[in-house]
């Protein structure tokens, strides 16, 4: 079977700095790979590259049997099958909620408004923000807006989605609300590529869980190794750190 | 252990508290206004100034023209040119952001050049310039096609200047948001981006729309017929007549009593805004 995600030999600098050292890994049809990690450890900077927001300095991205990164191809056209949902939300504050899910079905995939309309609903039923259709991002919370980001992601039928700290600009008590609908999205057979700090998420709902650490991938397996039992010092004493925020390490 | 801190500064003020020191500042700056009003009063001669600023009869002579000719030429002027110069300059902020570094360059020496420039000598090298170096163009609706375009190439430097702060202002995320959704650049510029900073820049644009009113004065530079004079030509010409300086205290009332209220609305926006963030 063809990946969903396949990388190969990704390299990524912003100037002199090096971010990305080499990365190669596929994600599956289905599956949900979770990437953990220390901040700068390049794991935003992957995600990013998936959807070539960041143009990879070298290496190749193909998402869906298509290779981004190859010259010719319709980059505009590529996005539309990868939702990204970004930590800081990111809706369009001049448009309600309703409008924020509609307008790249109408300006993008050219779907008529009652159409647009009807999916835009469904989707926002789908993450229990439908009563919420005609506000607009400052009346919404957190974690409504989080939602109605998801909705707005879901309504271009992705094949693929990002996720990048979703939860992490959140309130504690908003997590919740967004880790479920995520956890709903993964039942369903979503594909999914999670930047997250939420280590109990990636153990109960990662497939598999990526370990980044200074730009290269130092541990890659089912979760419950990873998280687990891992293999590595590395990976050991991030998740101590991560695990117990107390602990410090000599 | 020392007694209890002594209250801010009241050493140096012998015993005042500071509310008593800013009462006495107050009323030594009412003074000095009160004196200067006195003085200014005192000095004018008033029966001249009634004679040759305030004179019913001359001011009998500029109406009903002083509205249905000169402000109504001005309001054309000021609104034609301001519409070319929003458009304009809307272009040329984005082309200072293009990443095409041609764009970027040219969108620059146009905000420097035009921002360098006396308007009036713009005014100048268009209305006589321009017809000189090229017999065969003529302007559309004649000086009030010279007058938009002079007015439009001025402001829409200014204009640049303000929308390109304000498309800066966006946040990338937006930009980024519209993009992961399969919007292309320009489309996630005209559906996500302008909309936001255009609301961002309506106060300064307004303001602009202020100061270009005034500017409209400046036709005056490339010489107008009585049917096309504008506020201060037309006032200008008919003190000229009469020897007499009202209509130019009248053209000036006229110009206030649009620009007022502009500044009213700004100020409007400005605490809507203020409010909103």
């Amino acid at each position: 079977m063809a990946h969903a995600v396949e990388i190969r030999d990704l390299h990524k600098s912003f100037g002199a700095l090096q971010v990305l050292k080499g990365i190669d890994f596929t994600v599956d049809p289905g599956q949900v790979v979770c990437v953990i990690g220390p901040s700068g450890s390049g794991k935003s900077t992957l995600l990013r590259c998936v959807n070539l927001l960041e143009e990879p300095t070298s290496g190749q991205v193909v998402v869906d049997g298509v290779e981004l990164t190859h010259r010719d191809v319709d980059i505009d056209a590529a996005r539309r099958r990868v939702g990204m949902v970004f930590q800081q939300f990111n809706l369009f504050p001049h448009m309600t909620a309703l409008e924020n899910v509609m307008i790249a079905q109408r300006r993008v995939l050219k779907r008529g408004r009652a159409e647009a309309e009807r999916v835009a609903m469904e989707n926002l039923e789908k993450v229990g923000v439908a009563a919420k259709r005609d506000a607009y991002p400052a009346q919404l919370s957190g974690g409504q807006q989080q939602r109605v980001a998801i909705a707005r992601a879901l309504a271009m039928s992705p094949a693929l989605m990002l996720f990048d700290e979703p939860t992490s600009a959140l309130d504690p008590e908003l997590v919740g609300d967004v880790l479920t609908v995520m956890r709903k999205l993964a039942e369903e057979g979503m594909t999914m590529l999670v930047v997250t700090h939420e280590m109990a998420f990636a153990r109960d709902v990662a497939d598999r869980v990526v370990f980044m650490d200074g730009g290269v991938i130092v541990e890659d397996g089912p979760a419950e190794q990873v998280i687990g039992a891992p293999q590595h010092e590395r990976t050991r004493s991030f998740l101590r750190r991560v695990l117990d925020p107390t602990h410090t390490d000599v | 252990m020392t007694g209890p801190p002594a209250p801010s500064g009241s050493s140096a003020g012998a015993g005042l508290s500071p509310r008593q020191r800013r009462n006495i500042s107050r009323g030594v700056q009412y003074a000095v206004f009160v004196v200067l009003a006195a003085l200014v009063v005192s000095l004018a001669d008033w029966a001249a100034i009634r004679e040759h600023f305030l004179d019913m009869k001359v001011a009998e002579n500029l109406f009903p023209e002083i509205f249905t000719i000169a402000l109504k030429n001005t309001v054309i002027y000021t609104v034609s040119g301001y519409v070319l110069g929003f458009f304009l300059g809307l272009v040329v902020a984005l082309m200072r952001l293009s990443s095409a570094a041609p764009n970027r360059w040219i969108a620059l020496v146009y905000i420097e050049v035009f921002r360098g420039l006396p308007a009036v000598l713009v005014f100048i090298l268009l209305g006589l310039a321009v017809p000189t170096a090229f017999p065969g163009i003529r302007f559309p609706f004649d000086e009030y096609g010279v007058v938009a375009i002079a007015l439009g190439l001025v402001s829409a430097a200014y204009m640049a200047e303000t929308i390109r702060a304000g498309l800066q202002a966006v946040p990338r995320g937006q930009m980024e948001a519209a993009r992961s959704l399969g919007m292309s650049y320009s489309r996630a510029m005209i559906t996500v981006v302008i909309p936001q900073a255009l609301r961002i820049v309506i106060p300064p644009l307004t303001n602009e729309l202020i100061l270009l009113f005034k500017d409209s004065s400046l036709v005056f530079a490339i010489g107008v017929t009585s049917a096309t004079s504008e506020l201060t030509k037309f006032g200008q010409d008919i003190a000229t007549e009469y020897a007499d300086s009202t209509p130019l205290l009248l053209a000036g009332a006229t110009y206030l009593l649009i620009t007022i209220p502009l500044s009213i609305v700004v100020r409007r926006l400005e605490a809507r805004q203020a409010k909103a963030r």
